[in-house]
């Protein structure tokens, strides 16, 4: 029970892109189309979760255990930027179709701060628990993918309005999506209280 | 490109101005929009960032022609990462209430658009003291940019002026301190800079689109130079 919630809160509470502020960038970028968001989305969902595995077992069974806790950010900036390489070329020799729709998003992951923001956030709250740990990654992967999509399935229709004002235009009306998008998903505060 | 053997004092205000990494670029917007609830958390935010990105785009230029251009991107991010360790390490000593507040923020420098852009399209390709002023200038452009945002949020939504409390009566519109808030002043920030801009620098021609489909995901990832969100520094 306590780990539906905790993957509830991660994708809809503690939503990273509209209530912690992370990964705008992708969320900004990438948004333009819908079909282009969801392989962005299951991209960085996928990471995600084994960025959480991989650095849980990291730092449980190398840094603490060596006490060089204090080089954390180097080794996950790295490992998840391994991890990304390693997915790319399982999924190009052994799963053809889906390296061809994640392709061209895998490589735009490493520098992703909603990945790295996951397994920080991971060491911080659930560094003893790997089912927590994976329970909030999948829920970080999936909270993203669906502000994602559903801020693409938005702006394809703003594309088609011609009655923005011109000044508001580009990124400013974009921004101004968002931030509306963002105050409906306060509306899930204070649902789960961990 | 400004002659590269001279020292030119312009990468300053280009970094600040005309190029400015948030409100022209749309450049590291996590932490201007996560940071930006008050003033000082922004200038806090901005001078860590400054710091970090002086630092490894001096080093990387310094450097520029010993590193292996197939392994750039890698040495990049680990000069950033150790800087930005350092400073972790600095803040948690001397200023540790700030530490709090900017909380992960702080650990999010390392993988920063703002810097691999500059260190990608600016400091390997120009010598150190170009590159400090280049990096100068975008650091204080970032500041600048996360100072004034934070002015605004803390003053209409936390009814505070840099820290100090505003009477009762101010109205105050907390969902501009929420999450929300900083997607929202942001917008305005960047329509009213823009404006600005284009009056007193009409005589030089700027790109009217701002780079929308870029962000960080696409300051690094695309090292090609046809990559639409890179900003070409340098090469005006």
């Amino acid at each position: 029970m306590q780990l539906i919630l905790v993957f509830l809160s991660a994708a809809l509470v503690n939503n990273l892109v509209l209530a912690r502020s992370l990964g705008v960038c992708p969320f900004i970028g990438v948004s333009k189309q819908l079909k282009a968001s969801v392989g962005m989305g299951a991209a960085v969902t996928v990471v995600m979760v084994i960025a959480s595995a991989a650095t849980f077992a990291i730092f449980n069974l190398v840094l603490v255990p060596f006490d060089v806790v204090f080089l954390h950010i180097i080794v996950f900036i790295f490992l998840i930027a391994g991890l990304v390489q390693l997915i790319e070329m399982f999924l190009k020799k052994y799963v053809q179709p889906l390296h061809k729709a994640l392709g061209i998003y895998l490589p735009l992951i490493t520098t992703n701060c909603a990945v790295l923001g996951i397994v920080l956030l991971n060491i911080e709250t659930f560094s003893d628990s790997i089912l927590y740990t994976l329970a909030h990654g999948l829920g970080g992967g999936i909270g993203f993918t669906l502000a994602l999509t559903l801020f693409a399935g938005i702006r394809e229709k703003m594309e088609k309005n011609d009655s923005i004002p011109k000044a508001l235009k580009g990124l400013p009306i974009t921004m101004i999506v968002a931030g509306l998008m963002s105050i409906a998903f306060l509306g899930f505060a204070g649902m789960i209280t961990l | 490109m400004a002659d590269s053997k001279r020292a030119d004092f312009s990468l300053i205000k280009k970094g600040i101005l005309e190029e400015n990494p948030v409100y022209t670029s749309a450049l590291a917007l996590c932490p201007t929009l996560a940071v930006t609830v008050t003033a000082v958390n922004g200038l806090g935010m901005g001078i860590a960032t400054t710091a970090v990105l002086t630092a490894s785009c001096l080093l990387v230029s310094l450097l520029r022609n010993v590193i292996p251009n197939a392994v750039r991107i890698p040495i990049f991010i680990l000069i950033c990462a150790s800087f930005t360790t350092v400073v972790q390490f600095l803040l948690q000593a001397y200023l540790p209430a700030l530490n709090d507040a900017l909380g992960m923020f702080i650990a999010l420098i390392a993988i920063n658009c703002i810097i691999l852009a500059r260190m990608e399209s600016f400091s390997s390709k120009n010598p150190a003291l170009n590159t400090t002023f280049d990096a100068i200038g975008m650091g204080l452009g970032f500041t600048l940019a996360l100072i004034i945002i934070g002015i605004i949020r803390e003053f209409i939504g936390g009814g505070a002026f840099l820290g100090f409390a505003l009477p009762e009566a101010f109205p105050r519109t907390t969902v501009l301190a929420l999450p929300p808030g900083g997607f929202f002043v942001l917008a305005f920030v960047i329509v009213i800079f823009t404006k600005f801009r284009d009056k007193f620098f009409s005589g030089k021609p700027k790109p009217a689109k701002v780079a929308v489909g870029g962000g960080c995901a696409s300051a690094k990832a695309c090292p090609s130079a046809d990559c639409p969100a890179k900003d070409e520094g340098g090469s005006s």
